[in-house]
């Protein structure tokens, strides 16, 4: 079979092991990719949650290849962006990260919806992050973040 | 606010946003550079029996087989007592009950031998329901005045039965955990509330020396109370099972695995009954029954909470309580958030609504007029020392919903597919410890360590969770020695590094341990020399006013202070689904002056959203055999952002003068009075305890319906 070719990160990479292996594992095990957190391994949760093509998807629930000729970000191609780094002070402002195990996904999450909707409305946001389960902040914190991040975004979405 | 209160950036916060913090499932190789074996359990699929054999197929090289024979020490689990065994003696006492650990190089070669291995059990009777328990880890009883006659002269008596199911923590990590031989001794990390419970733990098991024994807490992905006890047991195994392999090994448990097999919170059977005289309580009469599960882990210590919070927030002359936790043959209950207190809380707010009801008056009337005051006493004989400020967290809940008069409005008969309702609730959370454990079991020890260049240490074993104490305890040295935050850290507690400022739980580490590391950084001050290194420690004392408590009499200050809160829940009821939309969640929290604005209320929004949660959607239960339905996210639903869109948590200081600039206790509050709030919503929504006397949580849509559908009939 021939090998499957992605972009990671905005890097070129082959993966030569087996179309059916989770994208979530093959990220963790193979690329060294471990903002992608293992929550749930069923869909539910979000906490792997990756951008395939800039669409939010759980990394558990895409096999590999599903992801042959595709991009694929995660957190450690995403922080190095200034939309990134808008978001993360936006957060760390309002002190949005309690545990921290949800938050990688919930950044790219936060990132799918202003990419989609640069201004989006509180609701907007909250149901662009629905699907991502947060149990220590109640959201508020987080949807708050989110918003001020869209109003000093200065045009960045 | 004071100074300290202004938030600032946490410290962990570019680590976690980064996706640069490691938590125990994200170690490729351990600090040494040694390759890490995978470690699974083999459970028990029967709820009582005798194993007669395990059958293990011959094992490849680089796998083993790891059981109780393998327990180097004692096969006991230092809890509160010892009964919970690190891997199962001759019986197993629930499903899912630990037989032993498959553990190799490659995870799905341990499945495959996890699948090949034969147990052969003889079942024996289990106990499944609560309700026909008859074997009890605990008894306790308590009481003070004439409840006989007051009974006797009542006006009327109310009699009612409240029923509190499970809730998971549902701390996004799952439990995970690590161990690797070191030298003669063990280096066990991972997940973990509290370091130095995990150290006893598996020096008993292990049969090792204090010194022989290193536990570290690695970044914890939150805990809630599930990381109390049972990462304890998790330790034990995976040392058991390194010391075997003699390699490291990390057990990491995937999810369905941690919602069925570890511990939640109690399921709870309540009984009261309430004495009325001239519009007041009289006397209450509080049976409380918890549903323990297998082995007793910390029921003793959830349900000495729980029955001293029974009587709730009401000045009432005679009480009675008894207390029991049941054994089970189901998953062993264990530490959340509240710990037995939702549950007493639940019912004495429900009957205080329900009898208000029955009198014909609003129920907010009927609470305020009742509420305890600075100086009352409290459940047990001792006394509330400082202000109650519920009677304001009233009116300031009150200005935020226009609580009283929306009471007023929704009690009038409704019609149509959509009717509202409002609910309220009126709760404290006792600061730190039950009784004299501070004093006497914990004995908190804390210090700063200063280096030549001037930065500061801190040294302590209570774990940042999420809750934020990496950046608040830096915070109180840093404001005492007037340095700059950054000149202050505070590390993941290391056994070989820390002294036992005591575990992560019981809202105690800032009130606590917080003050003695303020204290500690003035002694600091007292002394400083530049450029030499030095230590200070500071230890716990018992404030001056407490009366003392005597456990076998439940007599005396359970707590030193206290928390309070007042909580509103408006709803609408679609009764065509059944389906609670909640309108506003709003609570005044007094959790004395935080320490950091943003990371307080973003404790109270977190925990006022699981206690409404565990109102209205976090249904978790088990079938005729014990075995626990609810075990994906599928079926055990948590919160999302959609649920409760509009919360708002407002904070009111009463300083505590013992804690750290007037902070008290803050981790636990904002659950505990959610659950009435709600179900009191939806009761007056529906027409009020009239017509539909709601007494248990969760209150799904589908309980919802059951009770339209008695309508129909």
């Amino acid at each position: 079979m021939e090998p499957i070719r992605f972009i990671l990160n905005e890097t070129d990479v082959t993966y030569d092991g087996d179309a059916t292996a989770r994208l979530l594992d093959v990220l963790r095990d193979t690329y060294h990719c471990k903002s992608v957190k293992c929550g749930c391994k069923e869909g539910e949760c979000g906490a792997c949650a990756v951008l395939l093509d800039g669409a939010l998807v759980n990394a558990c629930c895409v096999a590999m290849g599903a992801v042959d000729g595709r991009r694929v970000m995660t957190v450690e191609g995403y922080r190095e962006t200034e939309r990134f780094q808008v978001l993360s002070d936006a957060f760390a402002e309002l002190t949005a990260v309690q545990c921290g195990f949800c938050i990688p996904g919930m950044v790219l999450a936060a990132e799918s919806v202003l990419s989609h909707n640069p201004h989006p409305t509180e609701q907007e946001i909250r149901v662009g992050l629905s699907g991502n389960i947060c149990r220590c902040t109640g959201y508020n914190a987080i949807v708050n973040a989110v918003k001020k991040a869209s109003e000093e975004a200065n045009g960045l979405w | 606010m004071k100074e300290i209160c202004t938030s600032v950036k946490k410290k962990d916060h570019d680590a976690k946003i980064q996706g640069r913090a490691v938590y125990v499932g994200d170690y490729e190789r351990t600090d040494r550079g040694e390759p890490i074996l995978v470690g699974k359990l083999l459970r028990s699929n029967i709820a009582r029996a005798r194993v007669s054999s395990v059958t293990v197929p011959p094992l490849p090289n680089g796998y083993c087989y790891v059981n109780a024979d393998d327990v180097p020490g004692d096969n006991n689990v230092n809890i509160v007592l010892d009964d919970t065994p690190v891997f199962c003696r001759e019986t197993v006492e629930y499903i899912g009950e630990p037989i032993g650990m498959v553990v190799g190089p490659n995870e799905e070669e341990v499945d495959r031998i996890l699948g090949a291995i034969e147990v052969a059990y003889e079942p024996l009777p289990p106990v499944i329901e609560l309700r026909t328990a008859k074997e009890f880890f605990f008894e306790y009883e308590y009481g003070h005045g004439d409840v006989v006659r007051a009974f006797a002269e009542a006006d009327k008596v109310y009699d009612e039965e409240f029923e509190t199911g499970y809730q998971d923590q549902t701390y996004l990590e799952t439990q995970s955990m690590m161990a690797e031989p070191e030298g003669d001794g063990i280096y066990v990390h991972g997940s973990l509330q509290c370091a130095y419970y995990v150290h006893g733990a598996v020096m008993r098991a292990m049969g090792m020396g204090p010194d022989q024994v290193r536990i570290f807490q690695d970044v914890t992905g939150g805990g809630f109370g599930g990381k109390e006890a049972y990462p304890s047991i998790l330790a034990c195994q995976v040392a058991v099972a390194a010391h075997k392999a003699q390699a490291p090994v990390r057990c990491v448990f995937d999810r369905r695995e941690d919602l069925e097999f570890t511990s939640k919170r109690h399921p709870s059977l309540c009984r009261y009954r309430a004495a009325v005289k001239d519009g007041r309580v009289t006397a209450l009469e509080c049976d409380v029954l918890f549903n323990a599960g297998a082995y007793s882990t910390l029921s003793a210590v959830v349900l000495q909470r729980g029955i001293i919070s029974a009587p709730g927030v009401y000045h009432i002359e005679n009480v009675h309580v008894r207390g029991r936790a049941a054994k089970t043959n189901t998953t062993p209950s264990g530490a959340y958030r509240g710990f037995g207190a939702p549950q007493t809380f639940f019912a004495v707010e429900m009957l205080m609504s329900h009898i208000a009801q029955d009198r014909g008056e609003d129920s907010i009337d009927f609470k305020e007029r009742q509420l305890v005051s600075q100086g009352d006493m409290t459940s047990t004989e001792g006394r509330y020392h400082f202000p109650v400020p519920l009677r304001a967290m009233l009116d300031e809940v009150d200005a935020a919903c226009d609580l009283r008069r929306k009471h007023r409005a929704y009690a009038q008969p409704q019609s149509g597919r959509y009717r509202r309702g409002i609910g309220m609730s009126a709760v404290f959370h006792g600061s730190g410890f039950t009784g004299s454990a501070e004093r006497d079991m914990i004995r908190a020890v804390a210090k700063l360590r200063k280096y030549r260049d001037g930065t500061v240490e801190v040294l302590a074993s209570n774990g940042d969770i999420g809750q934020g104490v990496r950046t608040t305890f830096p915070k109180i040295v840093a404001h005492e020695l007037n340095l700059p935050l950054e000149r202050v850290f505070y590390q993941h507690p290391d056994t070989a590094r820390v002294p036992d400022s005591g575990p992560t739980v019981a809202s105690r580490s800032l009130m606590i341990v917080g003050e003695l590391l303020r204290r500690a950084a003035i002694k600091l001050r007292a002394c400083w020399v530049d450029g030499e290194e030095q230590e200070v420690e500071e230890h716990y004392r018992e404030p001056d006013f407490m009366i003392p408590f005597y456990i076998d009499r439940f007599q005396g200050d359970a707590y030193a202070t206290y928390a309070w809160t007042v909580n509103a829940v408006e709803v609408e009821v679609d009764t065509y689904t059944g389906i609670s939309r909640v309108l506003g969640a709003y609570g005044s929290f007094d959790v004395g002056t935080p320490i950091d604005y943003h990371i307080v209320l973003g404790q109270m929004e977190g925990g006022f959203l699981q206690g409404l949660g565990y109102s209205s959607i976090e249904k978790m239960d088990y079938d005729n055999n014990g075995k626990i339905w609810n075990h994906s996210f599928t079926d055990y639903l948590v919160p999302t952002t959609l649920d409760v869109p509009n919360m708002v948590a407002m904070l009111h200081v009463e300083e505590y003068p013992d804690g750290p600039y007037g902070a008290k206790g803050a981790g636990e509050l904002p659950l505990v009075g959610a659950a009435p709030a709600y179900v009191e919503a939806v009761e007056q929504a529906l027409g009020g305890s009239g017509v539909h006397r709601l007494n248990h949580v969760p209150f799904t849509p589908e309980d919802t319906l059951l009770e339209l559908i008695k309508e129909v009939k």
